[in-house]
């Protein structure tokens, strides 16, 4: 299954190639040309029907958050720095694969027996944190491992719950964006309206950086990014929403900290959702950022909406999530986007 | 042009919804213009210019500052978060209005510290519903805060004085503009407060040779305030610097050099904190010389933002008179 080999791809933010491939030999034969951009972005082209001289671009970005090693001590224990929005506190005690060639390593912590209970109280900083390879010294651990090796989680892809389960829940790193990708990669087998561009970006989660070039040279008339969102369902004592639910299915952006929706573009997916049926939410407004965020500012303006498979535990070892979601957004993308032109010649919709 | 501030001021316009500024400036503006709407809602005048002048962009931002409804909860009561950069200290009491008209009062919860301001998630809004299904407003729908716009004397004072007072300071440009010999594009722009966003794609678009951005300042003459140079009345004031740029030392002379011509009074503004549109379009393309006229507002991002009408009709007559003649940045 391609969502659950593009989980277990590395591909911290800068060091994208292993996704990169994978989806590379998904998508040739689907497409009629692509490339690979300046700083790593894939992007690729499909024909539309010819219905419509628009050009759209459909966004997901290839890196994952991650860790990077900076230093090996004298002691073989390596020091490392974090790529993107990590949590301190989900670091210790996780066991990471480093590098290409997937050196396993565990991010080390004292035992219970030796800490008292004010320690046991602190967020340890991750600047304070090892991985520890197993070596017995700095030369030791440079055989496996070169300063900026990147590291990630050591998880592998499952299904949780089983037979007789509602959901269709599955458990796995890097649905943030995986998941995105892998929407992507299926939507490159249908034929829109319109001229379609692809991109499969880089360096999301450290600033939007792979997305920046590929809007400025698409140069498209709209965009629409795929995404996995944050779902936080931890229960509090106040009647206040989270982000957005698990099972709701598609989460449609309003706005985010990094944009706001194009409003004939949530139009054009809440109505589709609504009239086909499909389970679809709103994503709570003000709550972080995507891809979008840089491409709609790009050049003269590109009208953009962000459309995500919800995910709890996201930037962590182990995202849950369920296939139900992820299918209910792979039918709206799907059937939306065919009267994106329609939607986007509506002037009246701009509130 | 007290009209117009009154007009533009009360229009309902939170970041990402400007459409009634945008509808009630094309009203005001004289006949014989090229505009258009671009793919983000700004608004872009072109007035033509002559041969040998220059492509001068003016920029003011149509959108202000608001609250986005993040949750409705079962009794009906509103949660929300900030649209722009919201002070908390004017929450309690004020009310907001949404596009359909709706008004929502806002409440807080019970504090254990009488002393502490709490944080935006301790603030509801109240539009009167007594459940969700009584509820007029939804997830995602945005509200200004609600306040009429007042004078006494010379100052006035209005909510969104930022930047309706810059949108009118450049409808009444246009208005008594008469010879000008540049390509001039006015560009009311969108989503200024939420990041520069519409000045980023305006900028690109537009292409200028020379920019301005005209939009508010802080004063540094209200009781106990941080010190700043710059005071309500002393005229408009000519940006050297802000939290995002440095304003091109050509502009900024030119603007300084017609002011002085003319016996306009005018200040010398130096921001520690907050930007313009100009700091976006002076790094547009291959860069742009940039500068900003700024109007002096006290209790900016607060429903009751005061300027002084003098510093108005200056910073009107200033741009003027730049605009009369050839332009020498150095």
């Amino acid at each position: 299954m391609l969502l659950e080999r593009l989980s277990e791809a590395h591909g911290v933010s800068g060091r994208e190639e292993e996704v990169r491939s994978i989806v590379l030999s998904e998508i040739r034969g689907r497409v009629d040309d692509c490339r690979i951009d300046g700083v790593g972005n894939l992007i690729a082209h499909r024909k539309g029907t010819g219905a419509s001289s628009l050009r759209v671009l459909l966004a997901a970005h290839m890196d994952e958050v991650g860790l990077m090693i900076t230093l090996a001590e004298d002691s073989g224990l390596l020091r490392f720095a974090k790529v993107g929005g990590i949590d301190d506190r989900v670091l210790p005690a996780r066991t990471v694969l480093i590098g290409p060639k997937k050196v396993p390593g565990v991010i080390g912590m004292k035992p219970v027996h030796l800490t008292d209970n004010a320690e046991r109280n602190k967020v340890v900083e991750s600047r304070q944190l090892v991985i520890d390879i197993g070596a017995s010294s700095k030369a030791e651990a440079e055989k496996l491992v070169q300063r900026g090796d990147t590291a990630v989680f050591a998880t592998r892809y499952r299904s949780l719950a089983g037979e007789g389960s509602a959901w269709r829940t599955v458990q796995g790193k890097a649905f943030d964006d995986r998941v995105g990708c892998t929407l992507l990669v299926e939507l490159l087998a249908e034929r829109f309206p319109f001229a379609l561009s692809a991109a499969f970006t880089v360096q999301e989660e450290v600033g939007l950086r792979g997305a920046k070039v590929v809007a400025y040279a698409e140069n498209p008339d709209a965009a629409v990014v795929l995404e996995c969102t944050g779902a936080n369902e931890v229960p509090t004592p106040l009647d206040v929403s989270p982000s957005t639910r698990v099972g709701g299915g598609a989460a449609i952006t309003i706005r985010d900290t990094s944009f706001i929706a194009d409003p004939r573009l949530v139009e054009l997916f809440a109505s589709t959702a609504h009239r086909l049926g499909i389970a679809h939410q709103f994503k709570q407004p003000n709550i972080g950022g995507t891809d979008a965020g840089v491409i709609h500012k790009s050049r003269a303006g590109i009208p953009s909406i962000t459309i995500a498979v919800p995910a709890r535990y996201i930037h962590s070892p182990a995202a849950i999530m369920d296939l139900r979601d992820f299918d209910a957004t792979l039918a709206l993308v799907r059937e939306a986007l065919q009267s994106l032109p329609q939607a986007l010649s509506s002037q009246g919709a701009r509130t | 042009m007290k009209e117009t501030i009154k007009k533009l001021t009360e229009c309902f316009g939170p970041s990402g919804h400007e459409t009634a500024v945008r509808e009630a400036i094309l009203a005001e503006l004289p006949r014989g213009l090229e505009t258009r709407v671009d793919a983000m809602g700004n608004l872009i005048v072109h007035r033509k210019g002559k041969a040998g002048g220059w492509r001068l962009m003016l920029a003011a931002h149509m959108d202000e500052i608001g609250i986005v409804v993040t949750h409705v909860d079962a009794r009906g009561f509103l949660r929300f978060g900030n649209v722009g950069g919201v002070h908390l200290l004017p929450l309690l009491g004020g009310r907001v209005r949404f596009a359909d008209g709706t008004i929502g009062a806002i409440g807080v919860e019970k504090t254990d510290d009488a002393n502490k301001i709490p944080g935006m998630e301790k603030f509801y809004i109240d539009v009167g519903a007594k459940s969700p299904d009584d509820c007029p407003v939804r997830v995602g729908d945005v509200a200004c805060f609600h306040r009429t716009c007042e004078e006494r004397g010379s100052r006035i004072v209005a909510k969104a004085m930022d930047d309706r007072v810059g949108c009118a300071v450049l409808v009444h440009v246009l208005k008594d503009l008469k010879e000008c010999p540049h390509d001039l594009y006015v560009v009311f722009t969108v989503q200024e407060e939420v990041g520069l966003r519409g000045a980023t794609a305006a900028g690109f678009s537009v292409e200028p040779d020379v920019a301005l951005a005209v939009d508010i300042t802080l004063t540094g003459d209200t009781p106990e305030c941080a010190p700043m140079a710059v005071s309500l009345g002393a005229g408009p004031a000519v940006k050297i610097k802000d939290r995002a740029m440095l304003a091109h030392p050509g502009v900024k002379d030119w603007l300084l050099r017609t002011a002085e011509a003319s016996g306009i009074p005018c200040q010398r503004e130096v921001l520690v904190m907050g930007t313009t549109d100009a700091s976006v379009i002076q790094v547009s393309r291959a860069g742009v010389p940039s500068g900003c006229l700024s109007i002096p507002t006290r209790y900016a991002h607060s429903p009751s933002e005061m300027v002084d009408y003098g510093d108005v009709q200056a910073s009107v007559r200033l741009l003027l008179g730049a605009l009369a003649g050839p332009i020498d940045i150095g």
